[in-house]
């Protein structure tokens, strides 16, 4: 054996981007090394202590169903779970769980080391190693070589880090770790465009100087909802959160210190997301709010630090200290860390294919916060995606892509490879189109299929999916066949949830159509399953009651999934199509969509344009020559 | 964006005053809508003509009526401009006979072609070759452009407000339902379910409005029917004259001289208006004069607006009451005094008092003395003077703002049944991007920054 083994697949960075593409790929059967600046931040929670929430609850079901790893592991070290928009209605409820941060980054580390085939290494990624447009390794500061078939870029915020509080400016990765440096410059060389972002973290407390007492309490749901499918469902002990406010001082504070804040004197640059501005942009933007929600969320059993969100702010330090002992219950609270901005450089998304690979290079992959999100598990299903096809790509497979109608990953993919985006992008459900189709609850459903296609999905996994899967679809079955009569048992259950009396009989799933009635009324009524799983219940409820509006959806995007299956060749010269506007030609030019639904999402972009695509596309398959096709997409 | 299978028609001569007008059908089932729209003098029907020949005949509706007379060209494909089966009616010249014709063709089973369409096809189907490709692309283009033009030009005028403030309430509200879905746990002051319905039920006020005014889009494709009523001898016929300026009817002082109806297009102000005379409607043993009064009564039927002809020197006569109660209930009817140079102002007076109708407009057809004052009264009435350029001007738009009004109740009803924001939100979403088919907007990227710009959302 020489200085190093041969590998298929390096994955640079082992946040929940890397970590998710690392396991993949060696899950999937390659020779994986994985590289991190620090062994001991891997799977670092450098912002909030939370998974989850509205659409990116989503994602994380999203992941357990394709064979990934961040649903498993929350489940393991949660402080605290709730199901956020309970009674909201089924496509919007979100599973979200405080995390042990310590826990989760420990669990995270041994899940690595346990897994054949995966090499961890402390070392940093200065070259990537490209020939003939194929990559073919990397070089790491120290000067070693390690030869890998697919290399995967997860580096999220340390490239070119620079963090700011105040006056106080340092080149540095989040939590004061050491920035990737010099990588930049190689992405450039290589001719990848790179843009800089910024985004944000409040103070830490030390929660022994916190008085809870003046605070409102949030505990977690009673339920034993996990993430995962596989996790065992018992009730465990949890955490609370606690809710205070800012008020009239806080922002008086603020806006007196506020040509001290990097954001508003010109320090900063980068552009920042606007779904979690600082508290000092907040005070600015909402000048006639006097008060902001502050939530204390505790950080690890293990330890008393805290998080504050609300308050994520690059003020200078005292400011800090002032404005924190400005809340109601923070007056004594001692700062264990000042809260910063980063700036850091990402990879522009729209140079990407579907499957997360490099337009340039072939077997180069981005995932995770270089391509300009935000958010641990936006990351991790990045991560999750881009390792896959590393794997496919080395088996020389036909790529994984995943459409805005198979999952949020789906949107949250081609929402930046066909649009880019222009501040950190964060999941939310507004993004989807199919939200009442991609709900968290059928996320198995969906994806385990595509999962199990391509390796992914072991045996276990896959077992306890059919299982599910056939008693949802056996008792939908079942009860469209039960006819309900109007005995005075069913009647008296109707009557008393204030719903109409039946006149004559009607199948068990009209009866579960009514808003008001869920299917552990049908058990009341004598025509529910006693036995039946609380998760394949709540399925088959939400699957029957919602059927009409679900149709409804799909009519709506029907239009689009026309549009989605005529594809654009790759080497379609846009400059030699007239009548194209010279804003289409230049974006399509440089984005090339894979489909002509995905140019009609490019800004920029006419219905016009669309229209003078679509006669040379018939005319193409007219003729029966052009439209090869090197995409691979389905 | 349209598939190559079905049947296209439209003009395909300029939309202007000329000796012939064009209308061409062109896709699979052009013969068959030629045989249903189409009647030879003699002979044999279109689809059983050779192709390349020419048939003399009438234009018909699908009542048999005739519409025009009309040469008929058979092209079969792939021997013709689009390389499809064409059928092409020469008809006459004026917009609004051309437009008769085309409405014809398609109620007989064409679709209404895009702009750029026949080009399209053309292109499409072969019948350029591909040294031509690039030159046919420009004229696509420019076609589109122009049509482009045309919907901004519409865009800037009364229905594009109104359409783009009714989007702007449906972003509002979806900005509402998403905050709430997506920041569940921050207090965010969004406004109750309540304000979501107000809303919605606003927008749907709005839209039944725009709806109203789909007749006033169809008056310019199909015109208005007026239709002139009065007992024998009221000089309708001068009036009708003097409306269109010819002298068509046959004036003479008999009663009972104008024997059958007698039809005459007038292009008042932009709008077509049909003036129809009657036969004088009276009780009457006369065969002849009988078809005509039946004939009277079915145009009345069929009218927009009447107009209640009496004679100002011989005041209301029980036979001109009769007259009025022949005019259908709900018919818009303005009463005309007739013959007023030979009267004095006060009789004028006392005769419009007596008619009882809200309209009375006083008039000479023999001078011309408040015809122009008819005229308006005319366009007032048909609803085309308030119409600018707010109209809804085609069926695809009216069409939208009927699914878009459908999915509105949809969300009402989905909120009365006490469902959440994620299912009111798909009928909201869905009444707001139908709404943008008319103005051509797309969306989405908009709705997150009116999140954004409402609600104060962090970490």
């Amino acid at each position: 054996m020489g200085l190093t083994r041969k590998y298929d697949v390096a994955v640079v960075g082992a946040g929940h981007a890397g970590i998710e593409a690392a396991l993949a790929a060696a899950r999937m059967g390659m020779e994986t090394i994985c590289f991190t600046t620090n062994l001991d931040n891997i799977a670092m929670m450098n912002c909030n202590p939370s998974i989850g929430g509205p659409a990116k609850g989503h994602l994380v079901r999203e992941i357990d169903a394709l064979g990934g790893q961040m649903a498993l592991t929350a489940d393991q070290t949660f402080l605290q779970m709730r199901m956020l928009n309970r009674g909201k209605g089924p496509a919007v409820q979100a599973l979200r769980a405080q995390i042990d941060k310590r826990a989760y980054a420990w669990q995270m580390r041994l899940v690595l080391e346990r897994t054949p085939r995966l090499t961890l290494k402390q070392a940093m990624v200065q070259e990537i190693v490209v020939e003939d447009g194929r990559v073919c390794g990397v070089i790491t500061a120290s000067g070693i070589f390690y030869e890998a078939k697919a290399v995967v870029l997860s580096t999220g915020t340390y490239l070119h880090g620079r963090t700011i509080m105040g006056e106080l400016q340092r080149e540095s990765g989040p939590s004061g770790m050491a920035p990737a440096v010099g990588l930049t410059d190689c992405l450039r060389r290589l001719g990848l465009r790179v843009g800089r972002f910024k985004t944000g973290t409040p103070p830490r407390l030390d929660g022994r100087t916190v008085d809870y007492s003046v605070m409102q309490r949030q505990d977690g749901d009673p339920e034993p909802w996990r993430f995962s499918l596989l996790s065992p469902r018992e009730p465990r002990e949890q955490l609370p959160c606690w809710l205070t406010s800012t008020n009239p001082r806080t922002h008086e504070l603020i806006r007196k210190n506020l040509h001290r804040a990097p954001l508003f004197n010109g320090t900063i640059q980068g552009r920042g997301p606007r779904y979690c501005p600082s508290v000092e942009d907040k005070v600015v933007r909402f000048a006639d709010k006097d008060s902001h929600q502050v939530f204390i969320e505790p950080e690890s059993w293990d330890s008393c630090e805290v998080y504050v969100l609300g308050l994520s702010t690059s003020l200078p330090e005292e400011v800090q200290i002032e404005v924190v002992r400005s809340i109601r219950g923070l007056e004594e609270a001692e700062i264990l860390r000042p809260g910063y901005a980063i700036e850091y450089d990402y990879v522009d998304p729209t140079q990407l294919r579907p499957w997360l690979e490099t337009k340039q290079i072939r077997g180069l992959f981005c995932g995770g916060q270089i391509n300009g999100t935000s958010g641990y598990e936006e990351a991790a299903a990045q991560g999750l995606v881009a390792g896959i096809n590393a794997a496919l790509y080395v088996q020389g497979r036909e790529p994984l892509v995943l459409s805005r109608a198979d999952g949020y990953i789906g949107v949250l993919i081609d929402d930046l490879v066909t649009k880019g985006t222009d501040e950190p992008y964060r999941m939310m459900t507004s993004r989807a189109e199919y939200r009442l189709m991609l709900r968290q609850d059928n996320a198995h459903l969906r994806l385990t299929e595509k999962g199990r296609a391509v390796g992914l999905v072991d045996d276990h996994r896959w077992e306890v999916f059919c299982a599910v899967r056939d008693a949802i679809g056996g008792e939908i079955r079942r009860l469209e066949e039960t006819v309900v009569a109007p005995s005075p048992r069913v009647q008296a259950v109707l009557r008393e949830l204030g719903t109409s009396e039946l006149k004559s009989g009607v199948t068990a799933a009209q009866l579960l159509k009514r808003p008001e009635v869920h299917y552990e009324h049908l058990r009341a009524m004598g025509v529910g399953r006693e036995d039946l799983d609380p998760l394949v219940a709540q399925e088959v409820e939400t699957e029957i009651k919602y059927a009409g509006y679900i149709q409804r959806e799909m009519q709506q995007v029907e239009r689009m999934q026309r549009l989605e299956s005529k594809r654009l060749p790759p080497d379609l010269d846009y400059w030699a199509l007239k009548g194209l506007s010279t804003e289409a030609r230049e974006k399509l030019d440089r984005i090339r969509p894979e489909t002509l639904g995905r140019a009609s999402r490019i800004s920029g972009v006419s219905p016009a344009d669309i229209a003078m695509l679509m006669v040379y596309l018939e005319r193409m398959g007219s003729e029966g020559k052009g439209m090869r096709d090197g995409t691979g997409e389905p | 964006m349209n598939h190559l299978g079905d049947t296209i028609a439209a003009v395909a001569t300029a939309p202007v005053e000329a000796g012939i007008g064009v209308v061409r059908i062109s896709g699979p089932e052009a013969l068959q809508v030629g045989d249903r729209a189409f009647r030879p003098r003699r002979g044999k029907p279109l689809s059983q003509r050779r192709s390349h020949t020419v048939s003399y005949g009438f234009v018909v509706d699908r009542f048999g009526q005739q519409v025009d007379e009309a040469l008929a060209l058979v092209m079969r494909g792939p021997h013709s401009y689009t390389g499809e089966d064409v059928v092409e009616l020469q008809c006459h010249g004026g917009p609004v006979a051309v437009r008769k014709v085309l409405q014809v063709a398609l109620e007989a089973g064409a679709r209404l072609a895009e702009p750029g369409e026949f080009t399209r096809r053309a292109f499409l189907n072969g019948r350029l070759d591909l040294s031509q490709a690039e030159a046919v692309v420009e004229v696509v283009r420019a076609k589109t452009d122009r049509a482009l033009e045309a919907a901004v030009r519409q865009l800037q005028g009364s229905l594009g407000q109104e359409i783009r403030a009714i989007r702007e309430r449906l972003l509002e509200i979806a900005a509402q339902l998403e905050a709430e879905i997506d920041f569940p746990e921050l207090d965010l002051e969004t406004e109750g379910r309540d304000a979501v319905l107000a809303g919605c039920r606003w927008c749907l006020e709005r839209i039944d409005g725009l709806l109203k005014g789909v007749r006033r889009g169809e008056l310019l494709r199909s015109g208005v029917r007026v239709v002139l009523a009065g007992r024998p001898n009221v000089g309708k016929s001068s009036l009708l004259n003097r409306l269109v300026r010819k002298e068509r009817a046959i004036v003479t002082a008999i009663p009972g001289t104008t024997r059958d109806v007698i039809e005459e297009w007038v292009n008042l102000e932009g709008v077509p208006v049909l003036y129809a005379d009657t036969a004088g409607i009276r009780e009457t043993t006369d065969e002849v004069e009988r078809f005509g009064v039946d004939r009277s009564r079915e145009m009345l039927q069929q009218a927009d607006l009447v107009l209640w002809v009496v004679d100002g020197e011989a005041g209301l006569t029980p036979e001109d009451r009769a007259v009025r109660r022949w005019v259908p209930e709900g018919r818009r009817v303005i009463g005309v005094i007739n013959k007023i140079d030979l009267v004095p102002p006060e009789q004028v007076q006392a005769v419009a008092a007596s008619l009882g109708e809200e309209q009375v407009i006083a008039v000479s057809a023999r001078s011309g003395e408040g015809i122009a004052e008819l005229e308006q009264a005319v366009l007032r009435e048909a609803g085309a003077l308030d119409m600018e350029e707010g109209f809804v001007a085609n069926e695809r738009q009216a069409e939208a703002l009927r699914r878009a009004a459908n999915s509105l109740q949809a969300a009402l009803e989905t909120a009365a049944l006490g469902f959440g924001p994620d299912l009111i939100s798909v009928d909201i979403r869905a009444a707001w991007t139908t709404l943008g088919e008319i103005t051509g907007e797309t969306v989405h990227e908009e709705l997150l920054d009116q999140i954004f710009s409402r609600f104060c959302i962090g970490k």
